[in-house]
């Protein structure tokens, strides 16, 4: 599924996120000098073939009181790293769920998932939730504790912008 | 840096509508319009609901969530081990880098953590090994294998 060349300038105009206006896609349609129903169905085809995973918003967990989030890594056995997966992502404080490869000998982990809650207290709790109601009592594990945070954003689009699209910048 | 504030009073309305637009965001012609219809509420009172959320850091981006890998992009978590006193100092050359994403410190021997986002597959392993050398510490690259999808709602 190529992206169109228009893709591209419509990514690029909505990188800095939509305007919070009554009718903000036709802003960014006016800046590019494009119909704003076919920046619409341009997003709606991207959305669909999963280009863009979803449009939404970014929530900053620090700004809402959750302000401990702790990294849980677990040395699952492999023919239960799909069961242990799912289970987790069901749980509504796990905001993040990944299978990674266990390279090292010093990290034997190959299950992350992320927890975000007001305090480390909860964080445990939350955690002996999870080793309890899914029969995990021997398997390896740690709790990474975030202490300073320096950078947050999502991946933006400047990140994987293909060289040879050339962007003209809607004048101001 | 980011200004400190504390966390702000939310009412209910605020709280739907965190809960509600974390999981997808109409792409029609009047997006808030609709979200309002939903929440029972209208299109002037959201859209002021949503710009003081904005305004406080509770919101930081209203836009699409780009797939980065097929945007033929690359993406991975990455990790560092570093001494206490050298601390700064490597955290200043890896926050230069572009493609780092957010990095946070943990309490870890490996107490760097950040996520690399890059414009190409290939350039993953190339600016782990520009960071190890520009720091003299080696990056240990942690690529997924799968990831689980979450329901994206962090309720409030």
């Amino acid at each position: 599924m190529a992206l169109l060349e228009q893709d591209y300038l419509i990514l690029e105009a909505l990188q800095g996120g939509l305007p919070l206006v009554a009718e903000p896609y036709k802003v960014i349609a006016d800046q590019l000098g494009m119909k704003e129903a076919f920046v619409l169905e341009r997003l709606n085809d991207l959305l669909n073939n999963g280009t863009l995973k979803r449009f939404g918003v970014i929530v900053r967990h620090h700004e809402l009181g959750y302000r401990c989030n702790g990294m849980c890594v677990w040395e699952i056995p492999i023919e239960r790293i799909d069961e242990i997966g799912h289970a987790f992502s069901q749980y509504d404080f796990v905001t993040l769920c990944y299978e990674r490869n266990k390279r090292f000998p010093d990290w034997p982990y190959n299950l992350f998932c992320m927890i975000h809650a007001k305090d480390r207290a909860h964080v445990l709790q939350h955690v002996d939730q999870l080793v309890r109601e899914n029969d995990l009592a021997d398997v390896k594990r740690d709790i990474l504790f975030s202490t300073r945070r320096f950078k947050q954003r999502g991946a933006r689009y400047n990140d994987c912008r293909p060289a040879h699209v050339s962007l003209q910048r809607a004048a101001q | 840096m980011r200004r400190k504030i504390d966390p702000i009073e939310l009412d209910d309305l605020d709280r739907q509508l965190i809960n509600e637009l974390q999981n997808g965001f109409p792409v029609s012609e009047r997006p808030f319009h609709d979200v309002a219809k939903q929440l029972g509420s209208d299109e002037k009172t959201v859209l002021a609901k949503l710009t003081r959320l904005r305004e406080s850091g509770v919101l930081s981006r209203f836009g699409p969530m780009y797939h980065a890998e097929r945007m033929g992009g690359g993406l991975t978590l990455a990790a560092l081990s570093i001494p206490e006193d050298d601390f700064d100092r490597v955290n200043d050359i890896v926050n230069a880098f572009p493609e780092v994403a957010h990095n946070y410190k943990r309490e870890h021997e490996l107490n760097m953590w950040f996520v690399l986002a890059t414009e190409t597959p290939e350039r993953v392993e190339e600016c782990c090994h520009e960071i190890t050398e520009a720091t003299g510490y080696q990056v240990y690259n942690m690529p997924k294998k799968q990831e689980f999808f979450i329901g994206l709602r962090f309720d409030v």
